[in-house]
């Protein structure tokens, strides 16, 4: 944000003045958000602080350095396998023809459909001794027994790891290509008239600018990465998540369990502080008119180099989405009768309605508060935008603990409130009712929320909304006016990233949904729990395609749009 | 603001909270899946005309109990694992039952001495052995640790209730120091890092990567009779089931359990419930339905269960074994046994 300050004139005292006062309100919208998201944070910190601490000793000699190690060597993997593969694939699809390159380009967003712990379990199967790669292996080279050659473990760290960059490159690649897309033309333009070859052009210009966006999109990943408890769990990789889980379940220690909640907390600051410092070079808003109408120069590729191409292209969306797809739809194809089940109807109802729900509050609440910092440009305020999105850090469970605990204790007092004074009882309005795993949603996915609007903000220079309030306009009514209808591209990106997400989401909701409440994912884990992951084959395929619709919808106007 | 914005959304999407004091419902909260139960409350339903709700959970189920206070719509809570039963007592979210019929229907060994919890069912946490690769037909848990089993044995996570269970019932019979050298001895043997579940055990020998597995005795049971993926059937088939000390002290068994919620809005339909989930009727279906042993000595045990061969379940109370858990979870990160063999 601090980019804008270097276009804002210096204002007269007095003027300054009044303005502070006219944004009491930003700021105090801005302070309702981050304490609603940091209610199941606080709550967590002050049972972390209730704990005796006698667990200690243990914690810190035998689980965090193995743990803390664990959960580095899986952050560093992911981050150098999505930061390659998505950076490379956005190069590929921008800066070469190649056959089916749009094809390529937007399958290249699939992955993104399939949550980690589903595509644990289909890599598990597909890599397993009875799988068919070492099936085929054995069959080629006449093995046996497993001693009779070596494979890789898949449950490792380094699986895991491969597992989970599979499904979360597309943020990087979604992120770099935007950039390689938009910023990098003019650029590279000039380079190339300089005599710069493609490969220096990407090194030497292009990497450099779309850093902050690649940071950008790793630290997503790595968040991902960093809550993730399905996968890690069916591979056997113990991380600092798992960690949580264990000292919580059995050793009955939720104190103990909010403490390494709250390392993992300052873990994930870190990261999203490096994210915020790497945005924070960005600074580019070139007129949009330059860049719209000029079709980037792309080197057409033929014979071997454009087989190449497609193979590259191709690699990432079989590892991602083919694996998955193909081990879930051999088991759906014995399950097809379930397609008619009215539960599974429902739970896909109930799964949409939700993320609707989630995508409306968080979007929502990710205008607010860019909107608010945007007029309040403070320190203060930069902190409180962050503060507002830590929520994506959390393993979800543990925010869902948090939040039941402070939610519940609300309930009670309400309804202690209408009993004594009204005469009636409110039973448990929030925690009682799906409002707590909207909620819960809405929270976690605050930040990517945030993020796709403020990418989208960003782009837009601050003189435009500056422009409506000299000509009399208040504030709000100059944003909706001119900012929103701009931002459009942007509200649907974000909108329709935290629907994905929601719909994947099953810790939380697990956890806080009420009687009767079933989503597509609670259902594949309730036949998952029981060591049947192929009774839930047909919810997980439905998952996979609900998630995939709204991301081609948001892949076709960016193709459209943007000439790729 | 926020709060009356998702509040309003979320009457939009249909979603009102559940009904705590609805008449003739009994609503159960269960660390059981659903589809485990379905048939018994079916069954339940039908003989008194009360419905059921459920809410399953896989973690936090006593959190969740506690938090919602006396507004909390549990009637009853369903659980394995005796050391969840033992936790929902200890939070304080279950209450006393003293029940005649309850009382004469589950042995004293199976429940809480003071009525807080019950046991429904028992399962053996036994050895899988491959019929083609071991020979011999008897087995104990400390023979697990000899050198002879070097990279045979297969196991699911240290960490999992039910092995934490097992564990701590070898501490409950050996002592912390002696049970610790048997657990090293185990992860000496280790044919790879633990993971999967049970079933995943039995897929591994199928496949050759072990020789020995540790398992549940009703994941046999429902790979033989699983229909739709037979493949699990030549898991199953590759298999032998052991039951380990059964000259000894007998096999480690856990228990599945039910226990009445602290502040129960329907109490007298929870009780009726418990009453029927202990009746040789229920004890035979979920016996039957799960391929576990029934509670009830008088109730039938499926006959695909009765061919693993017989059980001689430990006698070791199970709530001394829970009073080890804690210990036999910090045990398994102390000797790194989730690390696997090499390290």
């Amino acid at each position: 944000m601090s980019s804008f300050s270097l276009n804002t004139p210096k204002l007269p005292a007095a003027d300054r003045r009044a303005r502070r006062q006219s944004h009491k309100w930003p700021i105090g919208i801005v302070v309702v958000i981050a304490a609603v998201v940091l209610l199941p944070v606080a709550t967590l910190v002050v049972a972390a602080m209730g704990g005796t601490g006698e667990d200690w000793p243990h914690l810190a000699r035998y689980v965090l350095p193995q743990s803390i190690t664990t959960t580095l060597r899986l952050l560093v993997l992911v981050a150098l396998g999505s930061g390659v593969i998505g950076v490379g694939c956005a190069w590929l699809v921008v800066a070469y023809e190649f056959p089916l390159r749009r094809v390529f380009a937007w399958a290249l967003v699939l992955p993104l459909a399939v949550p980690p712990y589903l595509a644990a379990y289909a890599f598990a199967e597909f890599f397993h001794y009875v799988g068919p790669v070492q099936s085929l292996v054995r069959g080629l080279f006449g093995f046996e027994r497993p001693s009779d050659y070596w494979f890789p473990d898949i449950r490792s760290t380094i699986g895991a790891a491969i597992v989970i960059t599979a499904v979360t490159f597309p943020y990087v690649y979604l992120t770099a290509r935007v950039v390689f897309l938009m910023q990098g033309r003019n650029i590279a333009d000039v380079a190339r008239t300089l005599g710069a070859g493609p490969a220096r052009v990407f090194w030497r210009v292009l990497l450099p600018v779309a850093r902050p966006a690649i940071v950008a999109g790793v630290a997503l990943v790595l968040m991902e990465t960093v809550n993730d408890f399905g996968a890690v769990q069916h591979l056997g990789v113990n991380t600092m998540t798992l960690a949580v889980y264990s000292t919580w379940l059995n050793r009955g220690s939720l104190e103990g369990a909010a403490q390494i909640a709250v390392i993992m907390l300052v873990l994930v600051l870190v990261l999203l502080t490096a994210e915020q410092m790497a945005r924070r070079k960005q600074r580019f808003h070139a007129p949009r008119g330059t860049q719209i109408n000029i079709r980037p120069p792309r080197k057409a590729l033929s014979g071997g180099r454009a087989l190449a191409a497609m193979a590259l292209a191709l690699l990432p969306i079989l590892a991602g989405f083919g694996v998955p797809l193909a081990i879930f739809g051999r088991y759906a194809l014995n399950r097809l009768y379930q397609f008619g089940e009215p539960a599974l109807a429902e739970a896909f109802l109930t799964s949409v309605a939700v993320a609707v729900a989630a995508a409306g509050l968080a979007v929502g609440a990710a205008l607010a508060i860019l909107y608010a910092a945007r007029l309040v440009r403070s320190p203060v305020m930069i902190f409180m935008v962050r503060l507002a999105t830590v929520g994506y850090a959390l393993p979800g469970t543990i925010l869902a603990l948090g939040l039941l605990l402070s939610l519940a204790r609300l309930d009670n007092a309400v309804d202690a409130f209408a009993r004594s004074h009204m005469g009636f009882s409110t039973g448990l309005l929030l925690t009682g009712s799906a409002a707590a795993v909207i909620l819960a949603c809405a929270i976690r996915f605050l930040a990517l929320a945030e993020g796709a609007v403020q990418a989208g903000l960003e782009k837009l220079p601050p003189n435009l909304d500056q422009a409506a309030r000299s000509l009399g306009r208040s504030a709000p009514a100059s944003a909706v006016s001119v900012l929103l209808p701009l931002l459009k591209p942007a509200i649907f990106t974000a909108a329709i990233l935290v629907f994905v997400d929601t719909v994947k989401e099953l810790s939380a909701t697990i956890l806080l949904r009420p009687f009767g409440f079933n989503t597509l994912a609670t259902y594949v884990y309730e036949n998952a729990s029981r060591g049947a992951v192929e009774e839930g084959a047909v919810a997980a395929l439905l998952i996979i395609v609900t998630s995939i619709l709204p991301v081609a919808l948001l892949s076709g106007p960016l193709m459209r749009d943007r000439g790729a | 603001m926020l709060i009356a914005g998702f509040a309003a959304l979320a009457m939009a999407a249909g979603f009102t909270p559940a009904l705590a004091q609805a008449e003739g419902t009994v609503n159960i909260y269960s660390y059981r899946q659903p589809f485990l139960i379905e048939p018994l409350l079916d069954a339940f339903t039908e003989k008194t005309g009360i419905e059921t709700e459920v809410l399953f959970l896989d973690k936090g189920l006593e959190d969740r109990i506690a938090a919602e206070g006396e507004n909390s719509p549990a009637d009853v809570i369903l659980t394995v694992d005796i050391g969840r039963l033992v936790n929902v007592k200890e939070k304080g979210v279950t209450q006393s039952v003293d029940n005649e019929t309850v009382n004469a229907n589950i042995p004293a060994e199976f429940r809480d001495p003071e009525g807080n919890w019950f046991g429904l069912t028992t399962r053996g946490r036994v050895v899988y052995a491959s019929k083609e690769r071991v020979d011999q037909d008897t087995i104990t848990y400390e023979e697990l640790a000899d050198p002879k089993w070097k990279g045979k044995i297969c196991m699911r996570s240290g960490q999992h209730m039910y092995n934490i269970a097992l564990f701590a019932s070898m501490i409950a019979h050996h002592g912390e120091e002696k049970a610790e050298e048997w657990m090293q001895g185990l992860k000496a043997n280790l044919a790879r890092k633990p993971n999967g579940n049970d079933r995943g055990q039995a897929q591994a020998i199928y496949a050759g990567e072990c020789d020995l597995g540790i398992g549940n005795t009703y994941y046999v049971g429902k790979m033989i009779t699983n229909d739709k993926e037979p493949e699990q059937k030549e898991w199953a088939k590759a298999i032998k089931v052991l039951f380990p000390n059964t000259e000894g002290r007998g096999s480690h068994v856990n228990i599945s359990g039910m226990a009445l919620a602290k502040h129960a809005p329907n109490r007298d339909n929870a009780i009726a419930l418990m009453e029927y989930l202990s009746s040789a009727e229920a004890q035979a279906i979920y016996a039957e339905q799960n391929f576990e042993y029934p509670v009830l000595p008088s109730a039938e045990t499926a006959e695909l269960v009765k061919s693993f061969g017989d059980i001689k379940p430990d006698s070791l109370p199970l709530a001394e074994i829970a009073a080890h858990r804690k210990a036999a979870s910090e045990m398994v990160d102390r000797v790194g046994l989730d690390e696997g063999p090499e390290s």
